[in-house]
């Protein structure tokens, strides 16, 4: 047994390519140079411009929520970037003459990277992101509960996106889609180390994910500014409460089942070996019970963003707090009682089909009050459409045709006819596109202030929205009628001609939401070259509502001077509307912030190598890495000098400070809020 | 959640909230999120023990009570003896009570753990190993977790125990050993389930 395991030379990206070459092992290729290309220029990048440093003091070892937070999103675009790329390659290869261009293992390979990216590196960072960036603030509390800790998740999540990238560059990827069932995943039909990757690369991510909703949790409970009762909180906070605890309960079944997929497969056990006494069907239970909970867990932010951005951009209080709060819950509960309707054709009872199709169907009513509750609050209010009201919007009326198609889904006796069609691909996407991208679009638009100072360009956001918007109907539209034509999800290739015509329109669709993407990059790039002129260091730029918006912008590191004091379920409105621009400060005293450390980033990178090594079976490597990814952790436990000191009086000069630039700053009409006169607290009463 | 006058004092304490109050809950959440994994466990276990015995042996050929009863005693001393040592604490035990109690506690786990390997042996010996059937995968991996729990637990145990001979016993080291505790008398109530379970019902 060699200390490298199963590696090999053919393992490397480029080998293929020169032992077989061809257009697929062209694109493999091309895709690992890429990703090797993009490493190396970044690094570069870093060197020439000196940026190691600070990237190291600033950001690697930060444990600051809201610079963790910002980590997360660049990281879920980054793996959007390769999310989207990779669908339209899908596409084009169903546009293109039978057999197309890809190879049908390479083609396996994208629809099983595009769902295992989307899911757990791009949704799943970006909902965490952004509820690392906001819940904090709208609570009234100065960092998550246990910054190390949040720190050790977001390094493991980062973890496992990599070991997705090195997928490109060394070895294969797996090929029975996101899901990845047994048998098909055993050892026996899928010999190399692809669902070796999977296993690992989400073991990392769902051990993360776990952390982060215990942090989530245990800082909502403990960490509520003095007086805040649980039903005072935001929407968002409420949304943030019941997602950790999906995310505390969910994401253990998935690291069980994967789990014993890799003692399956490594160690010859006989879980999901039918020959042996094995149940395959445990897998799909296990797989679905999180995995039926985790659609919850990326819908339920995006839910909390709407309650946020539509009530600030209508003008109006939030219709129906008590009703979304417990429409929230509701879905929460719901959520765990439906996983079996995602294999409805598996083999159970009709009656058990019955009752979970009628447990599915039931979701769709906390759902449509909370769609009241935004349609209500939208009615006879003063209704400015930026782009995270776009966003949100466009979302509202697409969710629900995702929502009607899904109660359809729910039925099992139609779900028997359209099950592994393109019709459920359609079905989907129209409620994650909508339900959790435009969510976390619309709340990067609206709250990315709060952590670099400036607006970002309206413009280019408005663009992209409208792109992401054609994009998305030109995309899935057709599969929702091929899909009910017959055509199945997850073929290499179509010869049906009837077909082809639609998905000619899907491919363009890619191309329009390739487009929007596109758009927000630009959208970042015009905004960060203009942020002098789109600053808003007084801090609200929207007229928002919750206490986030009584900071400045960018938001010091230590959140707020003092602790506010919790009034009302909207005290910033209040003080806003008794004429105050400022909160009034509680009682400075001095506090402490945990200090940067490495640490984290040391155990994410020995829990990476640990898992790589896994992969490729290199026992003495993993041995060591799972052995220091302890003592790195036992080391830590030695360190008890890890905070540091904020003085009181620093306080106090930091709230002057902001004070000052406030009373400096004049007061402009809501009209012009998209304008450069916007430098923050923009009021709606009248100059 | 009563957050008004205890916490509105304590934040008010230099920003310093009661964090070891906090870190146990948090603690306990996670126990929770463990709990789930055990409860999978036992579910794929019961599923296993039915229908997936194959070519292998079946629970009552291979199961008897006379070990895992003296296992199962050791553990239940065990958690009364951590019981012992963490009210010691409490009530201001010296040092020295307290590790004895702890030291104690992680032998007998030990003994629990021995006994337990003691017998995956011999059923390995026999030729009963994992991939002889889907129940024999299902019960080496749920009695196998819980004995990897238990070896935490020690390791945990002895580190505690290194940790405290270097900085005394002060909160930290305190809130370690509480959070150890609750460790340790969730995996006593684990083994109940899995005693019954597996033996139990298995020998009947």
């Amino acid at each position: 047994m060699s200390i490298l395991g199963s590696l090999d030379w053919n393992d490397i990206f480029i080998v293929p390519f020169f032992t077989d070459p061809s257009l697929s092992t062209g694109i493999a290729a091309g895709a690992g140079g890429i990703v090797v290309l993009g490493a190396l220029a970044v690094m570069v990048l870093l060197t020439v411009k000196g940026w190691w440093k600070p990237l190291w003091s600033n950001w690697i070892t930060t444990l600051d929520h809201k610079k963790i937070g910002v980590i997360y999103i660049v990281l879920a675009l980054i793996m959007l970037i390769r999310g989207v790329l990779e669908a339209v390659v899908m596409r084009a290869q169903q546009v293109s003459p039978a057999p197309g261009f890809l190879s049908v293992e390479h083609h396996a390979e994208l629809f099983s990277t595009h769902g295992t990216i989307m899911i757990f590196f791009v949704a799943m960072p970006f909902l965490t992101g952004v509820i690392n960036v906001v819940m904090p603030l709208q609570i009234g509390a100065r960092d998550m509960e246990f910054p190390f800790m949040n720190a050790v998740s977001l390094w493991l999540s980062i973890g496992g996106a990599a070991l997705v990238m090195a997928s490109l560059v060394v070895g294969h990827f797996e090929t029975g889609g996101w899901t990845a069932y047994p048998p098909y995943t055993g050892i026996k039909l899928s010999p190399n180390e692809g669902v070796d990757y999977w296993i690992w690369s989400l073991g990392l991510t769902s051990v993360g994910s776990t952390l982060s909703g215990i942090n989530f949790l245990v800082t909502i409970y403990k960490q509520r500014a003095p007086g805040m009762k649980l039903f005072d909180m935001s929407i968002f906070a409420w949304a943030t409460l019941c997602t950790a605890i999906l995310m505390i309960f969910a994401m253990m079944p998935l690291t069980v089942a994967s789990l014993m997929l890799a003692l399956d497969r490594q160690a010859g056990f006989h879980f999901f070996t039918a020959t042996q006494g094995g149940n395959m069907m445990n897998f799909a239970n296990m797989f679905w019970l999180f995995g039926h909970p985790e659609v919850y867990i990326l819908i339920l932010p995006a839910f909390g963003v709407f309650s946020e951005v539509i009530p600030t951009f209508s003008g109006k209080k939030i219709y129906g707090y008590t009703s979304l709060v417990w429409a929230t819950i509701a879905i929460a509960v719901l959520s765990f009682t439906v996983w079996v309707h995602h294999f409805f054709t598996m083999g159970q009872t009709a009656h058990l089909n019955a009752i979970f199709g009628i447990a599915t169907m039931t979701i769709g009513v906390p759902t449509g009050v909370k769609v009241f509750n935004w349609m209500l609050t939208m009615w006879r209010g003063k209704l400015r459409f930026s782009t995270a009201m776009l966003f949100s919007t466009g979302f509202i009326f697409t969710f629900v045709i995702g929502g009607i198609t899904g109660v359809m889904l729910a039925n099992p006796t139609i779900d028997f006819a359209t099950h592994n069609s393109l019709f459920l691909v359609a079905h989907f996407h129209n409620m994650l596109i909508p339900g959790l991208l435009f969510g976390m679009f619309a709340a990067v638009n609206y709250w990315f202030p709060l952590c670099f100072g400036f607006r970002l360009d309206e413009k280019w956001g408005r663009r992209s929205f409208w792109l992401w918007m054609i994009g998305f109907y030109g995309a899935f539209m057709p599969l929702y009628a091929i899909g009910l034509m017959g055509a199945p999800r997850r073929m290499a290739f179509f010869t049906e001609p009837a077909y082809f015509p639609w998905l000619v329109i899907a491919m363009l669709g890619a191309l329009c939401v390739l487009a929007g993407l596109t758009a927000q990059i630009i959208q970042v790039w015009v905004s960060v070259k203009n942020r002098e002129s789109l600053m808003v260091p007084a801090g609200d730029p929207w007229d928002g509502r919750g206490i986030e918006w009584s900071l400045g912008c960018p938001v010091p590191e230590y959140d707020f001077s003092t602790i506010p004091a919790m009034t009302s379920r909207e005290p910033w409105v209040d003080a806003k509307e008794a004429g105050k621009r400022v909160m009034d400060p509680t009682e400075f005293v001095d506090i402490h912030l945990p200090k940067p450390t490495g640490m984290p980033f040391l155990v994410g990178l020995v829990a990476t190598l640990f898992a790589f090594a896994m992969i490729f079976q290199m026992w003495l490597i993993a041995a060591v890495g799972f052995v220091a990814m302890w003592v790195l952790v036992l080391i830590r436990s030695y360190d008890t000098d890890w905070e540091e000191t904020v003085t009181a009086e620093e306080l106090r000069e930091g709230y002057e400070a902001h004070k000052r630039v406030v009373e400096s700053t004049p007061q402009i009409r809501l009209d012009d809020e998209f304008t450069t006169k916007n430098r923050g607290l923009i009021m709606e009463t009248q100059v | 959640m009563s957050n008004t006058g205890a916490a509105h004092a304590a934040s008010h304490d230099h920003g310093h909230h009661d964090k070891t109050g906090t870190v146990i809950f948090g603690f306990w959440i996670f126990l929770m999120s463990d709990l789930i994994a055990f409860s999978l466990m036992i579910a794929n276990y019961a599923d296993a023990e039915w229908h997936g015995i194959a070519n292998g042996p079946s629970p009552h050929e291979l199961f008897s009570l006379g070990l895992p009863t003296i296992e199962t005693m050791a553990l239940l001393i065990s958690t009364f003896t951590f019981g012992i040592c963490t009210l010691g604490m409490k009530y201001g035990a010296s040092m020295k009570r307290t590790v004895g109690w702890l030291i104690l506690t992680l032998a007998l786990g030990a003994i629990f753990l021995g006994i337990e390997l003691y017998e995956f042996h011999e059923f390995w010996t026999e030729g009963n190993t994992p991939q002889v059937s889907g129940f024999l995968t299902a019960y080496y991996s749920l009695v196998g977790l819980h004995g990897l729990h238990v070896t935490s637990g020690i390791i945990w145990g002895i580190l505690l125990m290194v940790q405290m001979k270097t900085f005394g016993m002060n909160d930290l080291i305190k809130s370690r050993l509480v959070r150890l505790g609750l460790f340790w008398h969730m995996l006593d109530i684990v083994w109940i389930a899995l005693f019954t379970k597996v033996y139990l019902m298995g020998v009947l």
